[in-house]
């Protein structure tokens, strides 16, 4: 038998720290999606569930552009731009929505500051942005007008 | 997934749509049942290893979505490698070539 006992034990236990890490590395993956935010069904909620509890303070640093008018809520077009130096993440949610966070942005440092999506509105409502930065949100919204609801059902 | 890249003063403009039924999971079908949430969850890109582009998503983003951005330090010929996994396990990835404008 070529095997001694130490090389034995030696093999298994690192096969197993092996197993040990490959168990680990899916659910860290998933841990990573902020299912909690994006599952709450409230604005105050998913904030809450996001950042925790922070300061806000209005910002005219953050533009979003939109349509006054979306003849389709299932498509709506948004451009969101910060100009906020130490920023951090870039968060766009719909009031309206049964869901209310859309999209979650982690500010990377080569990234530019323009960043364009589409997204589903349900009703009329407030499309809210907020910055992190600092330890602090920096807010602004917009409201569009939603001829036909895009969340079906 | 269609990936386009145009780098333009030392800026590169990524504009990325995906097919992808971004199912909300509260939708219901014909017969009344909840059709199951399938929708992407993370989207990122990376320019030279580094990621320039990270983003989480959830069921509020659109049918098909779409996506642009920007980088800077990116040139003509170099590539952005555009990835996304959505909530059921499914994945994909495309490598593009950034152009003139």
């Amino acid at each position: 038998m070529g095997f001694s006992r130490r090389q034995f034990i030696k093999t298994v236990g690192s096969s197993v720290a092996g197993a040990a890490v490959f168990a680990i590395i899916p659910k860290m993956a998933f841990a990573k999606w902020s299912d909690k935010a994006f599952m709450s069904e409230s604005l105050a909620g998913a904030i809450a569930a996001k950042y925790g509890a922070m300061p806000v303070e209005n910002s005219t640093e953050i533009k979003i552009k939109s349509p006054e008018i979306a003849e389709n809520g299932a498509y709506v077009p948004v451009t969101i731009s910060a100009n906020i130096p130490g920023a951090s993440n870039i968060t766009i949610f719909s009031e309206s929505n049964a869901a209310p966070l859309i999209a979650s942005f982690d500010v990377m440092p080569k990234m530019g500051p323009d960043i364009s999506l589409r997204l589903r509105m349900a009703k009329t409502g407030n499309l809210v942005v907020l910055v992190l930065a600092n330890g602090k949100l920096y807010r602004a919204s917009k409201e569009v007008k939603v001829t036909i609801g895009g969340c079906g059902g | 997934m269609k990936v386009k890249a145009v780098a333009q003063n030392n800026v590169v403009l990524v504009k990325v749509l995906i097919q992808h039924v971004m199912e909300t999971g509260r939708r219901k079908d014909e017969t009344g049942k909840i059709v199951p949430g399938h929708f992407i969850t993370e989207l990122s890109a990376k320019h030279k290893g580094e990621t320039v582009f990270q983003a989480e998503l959830g069921p509020g983003v659109s049918k098909d979505p779409y996506l642009a951005f920007q980088f800077t330090g990116g040139n003509v010929g170099e590539t952005v490698s555009v990835s996304w996994v959505d909530n059921k396990g499914g994945s994909e990835k495309v490598d593009s070539l950034i152009s003139a404008a």
